[in-house]
């Protein structure tokens, strides 16, 4: 071991550009490489799980998708889960469907910004601006289906509020398939694209080993070939009716992480095309409900993992205790295992590749105090990453037109 | 401080320079903010550049309520910012805390936080949660007509 003069602590954040949540990090790195990594994050901590002891069930869903802003469905319907797991009932099949389109939409436009990002901080400028021009047809579709780009306020205990109008589905299948075909194009650029291959290939590994200890969820567990996926290990919404596939890789490098997403957003469009064909009809919702004395767990599978509610009702019209475990809470400990001993300039693209999304972390925070050391900011380690690429991409004699932003 | 002339005010109105602080909000606002970036608004056409430095900018967007964590850092980096200077609150959370009215780690609202270190802080309200790309493009557009 060397000696710890040798090591320099840098700090990011907490305001940094791009990543758009304040978070703060801290790498203890020696030379260009990092050896250790901590996080401070209470930045945005608002403290929704005592403001949800306040609230009504009625009125919990509208508040628990202000969580986060990518995840509305995911902690609405999440919430819902385990009310409705308390109450040992099952929703009507319409509604079922309902929740799955809105979830899987989510789950398109979620990834198409993740890997937007991801392009960004490697120096594809192009992806990022192509990703998210696509992104917007579907945010279109989610308007027209719900009324909202992103909160959509439907679900609801029992069942979802409003219905959506059927006559837009032609319209909504129109805008998926060009995005379908243009996920096509993204994942073929970036499956032929050497340069892509020797940058990201074999940077931030997770071994399956490591998912398992570190309790990692989602595409990031996915990508290093862990079969897990809770829309198929415990189905909820309409998933068990449906034909569709986990996708699974096997590298659990930066790569792998996304082709699992883009291959995931294909699935994803799948499972809607398949709603749209065979949407039941029905009753939407049970009505208002009693909610006995009980407690109730729900399980989601959130664009980033699996996202976990725990309930507790003592029987009045409010929750005694609502518990949030959001996927980022776990994906974002992995950090330890995926950054140590990474380049510096890696390091952006391996703490963006599990798609953190600190809205929904922060929960609670324990916070250790950082020596005060010579601070860099988020944008100078996306230069160093953007630097690196256009590196690879020198040496590699590709012509190229990188631009440090 | 640095007086807030014609000339500079004139200056900034041609290619208002953006920074953008997203204070314990749900991100929506944020991504929304990044949206507008992106090749549908494309603000860019307007010279609406988003930095990374307060130092760089003349307008800041604010997101969310403020949480006590971030008091301090989003007064800072208002002071950082050179005059004349103006901030937009971004969503229902900046303009009236929205769903965290009740909340125990907010400490108040953007604009009560930036009156404590500047009282003539001058800012415009872009409600909605969020709002859409559109709107906030508005909001930042009908600030610089009232500067």
């Amino acid at each position: 071991m060397k000696a710890p003069s040798s090591r320099r602590v840098v700090q990011i954040g907490p305001f940094h550009p791009l990543l758009e949540e304040p978070v703060g990090f801290a790498l203890a790195v020696e030379g260009e490489t990092v050896v250790d990594v901590d996080a401070r994050m209470d930045y945005i901590h608002k403290g929704i799980e005592i403001l949800a002891q306040q609230r009504t069930y009625d009125m919990l869903p509208i508040l628990l998708e202000r969580i986060c802003g990518i995840c509305s469905v995911t902690h609405s319907v999440c919430f819902c889960n385990a009310a409705e797991d308390l109450l040992g009932i099952d929703i009507p099949p319409r509604a079922n469907y309902i929740r799955t389109i809105i979830g899987e939409l989510e789950r398109v436009h979620s990834h198409l910004l993740w890997v937007g990002l991801a392009g960004h901080f490697i120096g594809y400028n192009t992806v990022f601006m192509w990703a998210w021009k696509y992104r917007e047809p579907v945010c279109d579709v989610f308007e027209m289906l719900t009324g909202h780009r992103q909160n959509s306020a439907l679900p609801m205990v029992g069942g979802v509020r409003r219905d959506i109008p059927e006559k837009y589905f032609p319209e909504a299948q129109k805008t998926l398939d060009m995005v379908e075909g243009k996920v096509k194009m993204l994942t073929d650029a970036v499956l032929d694209d050497p340069v892509l291959k020797a940058r990201l290939k074999g940077v931030g590994v997770l071994t399956p080993q490591e998912v398992m200890d570190w309790g990692v969820v989602g595409p990031t567990a996915r990508a290093s070939g862990v079969d897990t996926d809770v829309r198929r290990d415990e189905p909820y919404a309409a998933y068990g009716e449906l034909d569709w596939d986990v996708c699974l890789t096997e590298n659990g490098d930066v790569f792998d992480k996304a082709v699992v997403r883009l291959l995931e957003l294909q699935e994803s469009i799948k499972i809607l095309r398949q709603c749209f064909d065979n949407m039941p009809k029905g009753d939407l919702n049970l009505g208002m409900l009693h909610m006995p004395r009980g407690e109730g767990i729900g399980r989601y599978e959130a664009p980033r993992g699996e996202d976990i509610h725990y309930l507790r009702s003592n029987g009045t019209n409010m929750p005694e205790r609502l518990k949030v475990r959001a996927p980022s809470y776990t994906n974002v400990a992995s950090f330890k295992a995926s950054c140590l001993g990474e380049k510096i300039s890696d390091v952006t693209i391996t703490l963006a590749a599990c798609d953190p999304c600190y809205s929904c972390t922060e929960r609670t925070a324990v916070v250790r105090g950082t020596d005060d050391q010579p601070e860099r900011t988020f944008g100078d380690l996306v230069r160093l990453s953007q630097a690196e690429t256009r590196r690879v991409a020198d040496e590699m004699g590709r012509p190229h037109d990188l631009q440090l932003t | 401080m640095a007086a807030s002339t014609p000339f500079l005010v004139r200056a900034l109105k041609k290619s208002p320079w953006v920074f953008h602080v997203g204070t314990s909000g749900c991100n929506n606002c944020d991504i929304e903010i990044a949206d507008c970036l992106t090749p549908r608004f494309d603000v860019e056409r307007f010279g609406i550049k988003l930095v990374g430095s307060p130092r760089h900018a003349d307008v800041m967007l604010i997101s969310g309520p403020v949480s006590r964590a971030c008091k301090e850092p989003l007064q800072q980096a208002w002071l950082e910012m050179p005059e004349p200077r103006a901030a937009v609150m971004v969503g229902s959370c900046a303009c009236s805390m929205g769903a965290y009215r009740d909340a125990y780690s907010v400490a108040g609202p953007p604009d009560k936080v930036l009156k404590e270190v500047d009282p003539d802080a001058k800012y415009i309200y872009v409600p909605g949660c969020p709002p859409k790309p559109e709107t906030i493009v508005m909001g930042v557009v009908k600030l610089l007509g009232a500067l």
